[in-house]
């Protein structure tokens, strides 16, 4: 054995000697990094195939000439030596129709197409393109030849769902006049519009997903994100291309949130990033969705989601590059003039590759081992979320809005992850352990949740909800904030020593939070909730306070209000169908207006 | 995974099929440092590759290349260091990742964390031989998991459900019963319609005594047959903790994915696992996460974890019943911490439960299983099982709440619904939690729990829909009549 061996590392020494003139060898490999030598010309961000089996890497460090990599793969059984081969420059995502309805991997790879190359578990160095190849689209052109286009313009459209026409623009950097172009049935690589200078336009083009895709202009926040939940709608709602920080501990119900607003949210266009999180439930969301309806729409819902997917056990510098790779897809569907809603789920397992890269490294680390540039990343990644005009013509307006979870060591949120998201996201919906526990979902804390978007959404609530939604809004949170200071009264005096216009208070207090804020995700009438709907029960709320709190100062007994009836008629009206609505509303309104004296 | 399996194995564990150099032979290593060797100068090196290191005088040792380079390569070494001369060391480079014998043959046998017998029997030839690293299920094929286990527990069945291909972890706490409670689901646990059904046991640096209570439950119940034990026990090598769960796993696989077989794994204690990834990264000098455990932790433990689930076109599953403890019973402790985030819900003890003499001590308010509302309903449990679970854990949460409160200003300060909770909260914790050692079947837990709703006011069970009391009233009133009659 001893000599067979040496013989075979003689060899070995031989090739390996010989490929170091000329081409770049493997010369470590560690964890996710790969280190490989001569290696020049290597560029930050170049795209690079690592080893025999040619998986993917990214350089992250020059030095000389050695390049080290993160491989977007399981590097066990790498070996030094193995051949590197450089490509020609960063990730780049293929975007085009057939987008819609894929689950892609941390680099864009549709996990279906690398089932069928590497069967039910995933084995590295699979190649699938993002978008099918094959697949025939029928292109409408909606310019003529002799335009002059630029970036941004639409030059045609193609149905790529029932419900929604994918535009196919020309690419950010390109610019001429068209010479020819053509409808009929195209694949996606496939030239539908020629320029004067000979350049093709493709159906697809490709995007460096770690640049933001440029707009024309930024536009002011006015319509909110409704997302059919009443705590967030109704106190912390956010607008139309703001950003949300969800942070939670384990069990508050992040993925629950997460997942609601994908199925329920107003919007063209979802992006779910799956970064870090469970197999399992990455297996709901693709069982649940294509049998679920689009609330709006009435289509599948799979067919507006597109579908980012690096779960816990996959590698972890491909859970790096998920995040972007969600949101170029999210901003070319905003570039096309939609309303995009991406959903993050967690932004910590992204931090947390950072950090492990970051170590590999040897960079020196700041907060908690994480790296110094983690706030300054994730702002950068926050602040691609807007609304904008897109670029070209005709003018478009999309928006993309960004929800992100964060999933804070031991629910700490004085953790760098959380701090960072807060300084930069537009709205903090804190979720709170203690109401998980009370199996109060939304767990959402109502005193510890803020939106910057409140004032700037009003008008539209105001209009479409109810007349008086920013005094109901503002209402409801002084009596929140009153209970909250009420029961720690009545923890140290016994609630039996409270007078009646206290008792009154925590009673509809607890309507309040049990009836308007709590809400089932599972329950087929309250799942999502309208907006009317949303102002109707707090309204109905609050007007009991006011009522009842007019009788007592008319000198009626608390005990003698039926405020027992108020409460069934309103539990009875959140879970109503919508035949039972009317006579449902009619019953509360009795009710209420029973309390006055 | 034995020396004898290694020079068994054959192309099936070269990976891939790329060109891995043949085995190399290195006549001394460069350093050694607490469990790993340092190797100069080495060419064609894999990372995760597989190293036997033969001493001088000393039974060969195993090792895994963690850190590949030209210049310095990094060994892990699984068995004690002790006596380990590096330059005088033999190394032998394999060529191979490291491979355990899988098969049905393995069930009702006993092995060390490496995959060695140590029931005396000669080694399994098996079906085959599985690299452990194993891979992620590719989500796409994974089937959402909906069935569901009874487990005989009334909080568990109940409460918090266990289905499979779910990861649901015990929180337990120095002297707390977390490995009895394991063993008593164990027991319990079988595959309604007679499928095929496995149990997997890996004892991570458990002490004899909890191994002893274990295995002998185990026998008692007549489970072994249908069993395969992986222990490694306190005394037994740190970093032998790091491949045992691995080892276990890639078995469980196998049974599940090509036998069809419903497997349950239990984990104990996975805080002994956590603690030798500490170990091993201060041994190589990783900038500490929290705590000093490394800041890949989660991923670490996500991979052992995520190998639960279910896949599409097949028929077998792999449950995973990971028990830790929390040191000093912390669950922000970063050991339940990060479990919670990768696990799909968490059962939790209690310590005052425990104290009180309840068994099982298993507290509901903290405890969860994400995966319920996919095993319970109509067709799989009962219909009404979500709002009577619901209207339960509310009133249990009030009661807990009038608790503290009570101890501040007095029950007699409470309110009156207050009050009710309370009561019901005693009666909760010692009739419906604290069932004793007897398993209860669901049907039993379900009426138990309906008992326990029927004596507080209809308007205090809010969680309760009209059509699902009447439904109730109904039935409990033909039941009544019937047994009038009888």
């Amino acid at each position: 054995m001893s000599r067979a061996g040496s013989v075979s590392e003689a060899a070995a020494a031989v090739a390996t000697r010989g490929g170091e003139l000329t081409s770049p060898r493997l010369v470590r490999v560690a964890g996710a990094l790969a280190t490989a030598r001569p290696m020049p010309a290597a560029a930050l961000y170049q795209l690079v195939h690592v080893g025999a089996r040619r998986l993917l890497g990214e350089v992250v460090r020059v030095q000389g000439d050695t390049a080290t990599i993160q491989v977007y793969e399981d590097t066990t059984g790498l070996w030094t030596g193995e051949p590197v081969t450089a490509t020609g420059g960063p990730l780049r995502l293929e975007l085009g129709p057939g987008l819609l309805g894929s689950v892609l991997d941390g680099v864009g790879r549709p996990l279906a197409r690398i089932a069928e190359a590497t069967g039910d578990f995933i084995a590295p160095g699979a190649v699938a393109p993002t978008l099918d190849p094959q697949r025939r689209w029928t292109f409408e052109p909606t310019i003529q030849v002799g335009a002059t286009v630029s970036a941004g313009d639409v030059l045609g459209r193609v149905q790529e769902s029932p419900g929604l026409e994918h535009r196919v623009l020309v690419p950010p950097d390109t610019r001429g006049v068209i010479t020819r172009i053509e409808a009929g049935d195209f694949r996606v690589s496939d030239a539908v519009a020629h320029l004067e200078d000979g350049t093709a336009l493709a159906l697809s083009q490709r995007w460096p997903v770690r640049l933001a895709r440029p707009a024309a202009r930024r536009l002011p926040a006015e319509t909110p994100f409704v997302t059919g939940q009443r705590v967030l709608d109704f106190l912390f709602p956010v607008a139309e291309g703001g950003s949300v920080a969800v942070p939670g501990g384990f069990g508050t119900g992040k993925t629950v949130i997460e997942q609601t607003l994908a199925k329920y949210a107003w919007a063209d266009v979802i992006v779910f990033i799956g970064c870090g999180e469970r197999g399992n439930e990455m297996a709901e969301v693709l069982t649940e969705f294509p049998q679920l309806r689009d609330p709006r729409t009435g289509r599948s819902l799979l067919d507006r989601t597109v579908l980012v997917v690096n779960t816990s056990n996959m590698p972890v510098a491909a859970r790096e590059s998920s995040v972007y790779v969600g949101m170029t897809i999210a901003e070319y569907y905003r570039d096309m003039g939609y309303r995009v809603a991406l959903m993050a789920d967690s932004l910590s397992r992204w931090a947390e590759a950072l950090r492990e890269v970051s170590a590999r490294l040897q960079e020196m680390p700041g907060e908690e081992g994480y790296p110094t540039y983690l706030a300054n990343r994730l702002a950068s990644f926050y602040e691609r979320a807007g609304r904008v005009q897109a670029l070209g013509r005709p003018q478009r307006t999309g928006a993309l809005t960004v929800i992100g979870a964060v999933s804070p060591p031991g629910g700490d949120f004085s953790e760098p992850v959380t701090q960072a998201a807060l300084r930069v996201a537009g709205a903090l919906w804190a979720l709170d352990p203690e109401l998980a526990r009370q199996r109060h979902f939304p767990a959402v804390d109502w005193r510890l949740s803020y939106s910057l978007h409140a004032d700037a959404t009003e008008p539209w609530f105001r209009e479409h909800g109810g007349e008086a939604w920013p005094e109901v809004r503002r209402g409801a949170l002084e009596l929140l904030e009153r209970e909250a200071e009420l029961r720690e009264i009545a923890g140290l005096v016994g609630a039996e020593a409270l007078q009646d216009p206290e008792r009154l208070l925590l009673d509809v207090a607890r309507d309040l939070r049990e009836v308007v804020l709590a809400q089932s995700a599972f329950a087929p009438n309250d799942a999502f909730s309208t907006v009317t709907k949303t102002y109707l029960l707090a309204q109905l709320s609050m007007s009991t306070y006011q009522s009842a709190a007019r009788a007592l100062a008319a000198g009626i007994s608390l005990d003698t209000l039926n405020l027992a009836r108020v409460r069934r008629a309103l539990v009875a009206l959140k879970t109503a169908a919508p035949e039972e609505w009317d006579a449902g509303v009619a019953e509360a309104r009795a009710a209420v207006g029973e309390l006055t004296p | 995974m034995c020396l004898s399996a290694l020079d068994r194995a054959g192309a099936r564990t070269r990976v891939g099929g790329t060109m891995m150099p043949l085995p190399r032979v290195h006549p001394g290593a460069a350093a050694a440092a607490g469990p790993l060797v340092f190797l100069r100068a080495s060419r064609k090196v894999a990372l995760g590759e597989w190293v036997i290191l033969r001493a001088p005088g000393q039974a060969p040792r195993r090792g895994q290349v963690v850190d590949a380079a030209e210049d310095m390569t990094v060994i892990q070494v699984l068995e004690e260091t002790a006596g380990l001369a590096p330059t005088l060391t033999e190394l032998t480079l394999t060529g191979e990742v490291p491979a355990v014998t899988v098969g049905r043959e393995l069930l009702g046998r006993a092995f060390d964390g490496l995959g060695r017998p140590l029931d005396g029997l000669p080694d399994p030839v098996g079906d085959a031989l599985a690299p452990l690293t194993g891979r992620a299920m590719n989500p796409s094929r994974r089937v959402s998991p909906y069935a569901f286990i009874e487990t005989g527990l009334s909080a568990i069945d109940g409460l918090n459900t266990l289905v499979r291909g779910q990861k649901l972890p015990l929180f337990s706490g120095p002297g707390l019963p977390g490995l009895e409670i394991a063993a008593q689901i164990v027991e319990g646990a079988r595959a309604p319609r007679g499928e095929p059904f496995a149990v997997i046991f890996v004892g991570l640096g458990i002490t004899a005594r909890e191994r002893d209570a274990f295995v002998r439950r185990l026998e008692a119940s007549g489970a072994m047959e249908r069993t395969i034990l992986y222990l490694n026990e306190a005394r037994d090598p740190t970093i032998e903790r790091l491949l045992a769960p691995r080892v276990a796993l890639t078995a469980a696989e196998h049974l599940a994915f090509e036998h069809a077989t419903h497997v349950l794994v239990v984990m104990a204690d996975l805080t002994h696992y956590c603690e030798a990834l500490r170990e091993i990264g201060a041994a190589r000098e990783e900038i500490p996460g929290r705590r000093g455990y490394p800041g890949y932790m989660y991923t670490d433990l996500a991979a052992i974890l995520e190998r639960a689930g279910v896949l599409a076109g097949r028929e077998g599953s792999v449950t995973q019943i990971p028990v830790l403890t929390m040191p000093d019973d912390d669950i922000t402790h970063p050991i339940p911490d990060l479990t919670g985030y990768i696990a799909e819900g968490q059962l939790v003890l209690s310590r005052e439960l425990h104290r009180r003499g309840l068994f099982p001590p298993l507290d509901v308010l903290p405890s969860l299983s994400r995966l319920m509302n996919a095993g319970i309903g109509a067709g799989k449990t009962v219909p009404e099982h979500r709002e009577w679970a619901d209207q339960l854990y509310a009133l249990y949460a009030r009661g807990r709440e009038a608790r503290l409160m009570a101890a501040i200003v007095g029950e007699g300060g409470l309110h009156d619904a207050d009050r009710r909770a309370l009561g019901f909260a005693e009666r909760f914790e010692k009739e419906f939690v604290a069932q004793g050692r007897d398993g209860r079947a669901l049907a039993q837990t379900i009426e138990s729990g309906w008992r326990l709703l029927e004596s507080m006011p209809r308007d205090d069970l809010v969680r309760i829909r009209e059509a699902t009391w009447k439904a109730r009233r109904a039935a409990a009133g033909a039941t009544v009549r019937a047994g009038g009659r009888a």
